[in-house]
């Protein structure tokens, strides 16, 4: 797929891959083999018919490619542009054995940004109404499609979401060079098209309880919160001025487009020396924002090595064709600042690889040998955790960890009249995970609802 | 969108808005705060729900137009609307008959305070309220507090009105005149950390409502994130109240510092607009 020069697309926020063009596209679906025993659907979380949404690509039907991607996922463009595919139907690919998979991400997305071009939306059939009320909390991936799910099947689908923008992490989280902000908000329009209302500003367990979603008719309520709450090091300094959570540098930058300030109101520190601790996607994701804020030089700080990043594969190529650098085996252990406050130095212990861990991953260990990294900005990107506002707010609801919702894979509770799904019951994961529960859920809904008649 | 219904002007670059907001004023409680976004290019600020009616539908605010974001929403007018509201946000404060307390109220702080003392009040608490502020013309609410408190004291930076000097002064005398369970102190920075320090050794449990910098409100961001007793803690879903011998002000004095020149900068742009309007 064609990529923006790398010297030019840091200088701006706007999308860094080009998608294919339509003789591209018509050559890489020449490369699908149509396999009998297809190993792409097995990798796919949502199980699309992979082989034949692209038969329908070598037929030139676009359109026929996209309504069989939308059978199995309600949101096609968003996907080809951020699931791990390497991880699910490419890496599955048998063509990836001897020489390269097909690249069915690239195509799903070029579908998908077809109908964009062809300016008409394909809306599925929506069953009659039954009268029966879903709520759905939180509008990100897991939420937005049980929602279009039970809209399809003829439910009354309301989704409360927090913030004053739908869409959750797709908006607060990925940003504007991944994933455009016209793109999600096309995807959403296609939810709100199905008959799905979302009402945003609406805090549940604060606006309004669970409880009372009850009391006012809704037969089952889906949480599809996320996990949205930063983990953070818990080392001396994190509080100092110009160290920020990732979550707040990118919503900051995405939702709240600082970026732009003063045009928005919304400030963003711009740095010269930049560094980012994780190396997952938030962590690159990161890393080239503060690039695109105009730092000098941005580092990623990672306590493990280059193989066991856990970023998408694309933004790690992506990041270093932009510049950034990486401290490999380096784990910080505290922030020092300058006597006004603010960051200055990241004081770091050299880590070596030991045993596998329960990850599967080598584990770091410490070699007691120091160095230090100057940064006038850190941001630290060490992953998510549960956000305890809803969860904590309804009695009785079965809980593991620091506060994820046992569900099983089909979103049940230990509560029956409430389903769970996404990262707000795994800890943080991929998008098409969430969407993925999402399905199943929409499904165990239904029969819970019409089982109960 | 969000109807104002009503606007006053209650000291010099202090209102008050009654705004139509039925879903918050339902579940609002003493202690809560919303966050708002006046419009599209604007920026989430939390503000404290003063007041508000479950009957009418309506949650009050008071606002110090500092910046951009406040002077901005000082220029609505009832009729206009917000762009958006979200709350009843942050913990309640905890009510209970705790015997005497004492409410300090520094400047602004008055508009968190005021449901706090009409709930203790009506839990049968006695209440002493100190009301600071720089002169007579900037105390807000005198005749609201006068209704909930047995003993009401006004200082004033000046004189002007009450007695010349700080709050503190005036609660180290009523802190040794008689047992106090409770203090709840709202207000600048500085003076919550001399409250607390004050009430410490006499190890009188003192509330404090902290007001750091904040974008969605709602535990995402950590941007509110605050240092309570070694601890670092969300204001926006763990307070906005704690427990003020844990505080470390300094670290949040430095933190609200954190945009300074960006927040110079925007007041400035929108001054330069106005005067050319």
């Amino acid at each position: 797929m064609r990529h923006r020069n790398p010297s030019k697309r840091i200088n701006d926020f706007k999308e860094v891959a080009l998608g294919l063009t339509e003789k591209q596209a018509l050559k890489e679906a020449e490369l699908c083999l149509q396999c009998k025993n297809p190993r792409c659907v097995d990798g796919c979380p949502v199980e699309i018919d992979i082989p034949r949404f692209i038969s329908f690509v070598k037929e030139k039907d676009y359109l026929g490619g996209l309504r069989t991607i939308r059978q199995y996922n309600n949101l096609p463009s968003i996907c080809g542009r951020v699931c791990p595919q390497e991880n699910q139907c490419q890496g599955k690919c048998v063509k990836g054995k001897r020489a390269r998979p097909v690249s069915i991400g690239d195509l799903e997305r070029f579908v998908a940004d077809y109908e964009i071009l062809a300016g008409e939306m394909q809306t599925p059939k929506v069953k009659a109404p039954n009268g029966h009320k879903v709520a759905v909390i939180g509008s990100g991936p897991a939420g937005l499609t049980v929602a279009a799910d039970l809209a399809r099947l003829g439910y009354d689908t309301t989704v409360f979401e927090a913030l004053h923008e739908p869409g959750g992490v797709l908006i607060y989280g990925i940003p504007e060079f991944r994933l455009p902000k016209k793109i999600i908000r096309r995807e959403i329009d296609y939810v709100k098209s199905l008959g799905v209302k979302i009402r945003v500003n609406w805090v549940i367990g604060r606006t309004q309880t669970v409880n009372e979603l009850f009391r006012e008719g809704f037969k089952a309520v889906f949480i599809g919160v996320g996990a949205g709450s930063p983990r953070y090091l818990g080392i001396p300094g994190e509080n100092l001025n110009n160290v920020y959570f990732a979550s707040e540098f990118l919503t900051r930058v995405n939702l709240m487009n600082a970026h732009r300030f003063p045009e928005y109101d919304t400030p963003v520190k711009k740095a010269r020396r930049v560094a980012v601790i994780g190396a997952g996607n938030v962590a690159m994701d990161s890393a080239r924002t503060a690039l695109r804020l105009g730092a000098e030089k941005v580092y990623i700080v990672y306590r493990r090595t280059g193989k066991e990043m856990p970023s998408r594969h694309e933004e790690i190529e992506n990041a270093k064709e932009e510049g950034i650098q990486f401290h490999f085996l380096s784990d910080p252990r505290e922030i020092i600042g300058d006597s006004k406050g603010w960051a200055r130095t990241i004081r770091c212990e050299k880590m070596k690889l030991g045993e596998p861990d329960a990850s599967g991953r080598k584990k770091p260990v410490p070699t007691g040998k120091e160095f230090s990294i100057r940064a006038d900005q850190v941001i630290v990107a060490v992953g998510q955790r549960s956000n305890p506002l809803l969860v904590r707010s309804v009695k009785k609801l079965k809980l593991w960890g620091d506060g994820y919702i046992v569900a099983d894979k089909n979103g049940r509770t230990n509560l029956k009249r409430i389903f769970a799904g996404g990262d707000i019951t795994t800890g943080a994961a991929t998008v098409i995970s969430a969407m993925g529960v999402g399905k199943r859920a929409a499904r165990a809904i239904d029969s819970f609802i019409l089982g109960h008649k | 969108m969000f109807k104002i219904l009503k606007k006053k002007i209650l000291a010099p670059k202090v209102e008050m808005m009654v705004i139509d907001a039925p879903f918050i004023a339902r579940n609002a409680k003493v202690g809560n705060f919303v966050v708002l976004r006046l419009n599209e290019k604007g920026e989430r600020i939390p503000l404290t729900i003063a007041d508000s009616s479950k009957k009418n539908g309506t949650i009050t605010i008071l606002f110090q137009k500092v910046g951009k974001t406040t002077e901005s929403l000082g220029t609505l007018k009832p009729g206009d609307r917000i762009l958006d509201i979200a709350g009843p946000l942050g913990h309640a404060t905890p009510i209970a008959r705790y015997g005497r307390c004492v409410l300090v109220a520094g400047g602004i702080g008055g508009a968190t305070l005021y449901p706090v003392i009409r709930a203790l009040k009506k839990a049968k608490n006695s209440i002493s309220v100190i009301m600071g502020a720089r002169s007579r013309d900037f105390l807000i609410w005198e005749d609201r507090f006068k209704k909930f408190s047995d003993d009401l004291y006004i200082t004033t930076d000046d004189g002007s009105y009450g007695r010349k000097g700080l709050v503190t002064d005036t609660l180290k005398e009523v802190i040794s005149n008689k047992p106090v369970a409770l203090v709840v102190a709202v207000g600048p920075v500085r003076m919550m950390q001399a409250v607390s320090e004050l009430t410490r050794p006499h190890a009188i449990k003192t509330l404090v409502s902290l007001n750091p910098l904040m974008v969605e409100g709602t535990g995402m961001c950590g941007s509110c994130r605050v240092n309570i007793a070694g601890k670092t803690r969300f204001a926006c879903i763990e307070g906005p109240e704690f427990n003020g011998h844990e505080v470390d002000f300094k670290e949040l004095e430095n933190r609200l510092g954190f945009y300074k020149k960006e927040e110079e900068t925007a007041y400035k742009l929108f001054k330069r607009k106005r005067q050319k309007k």
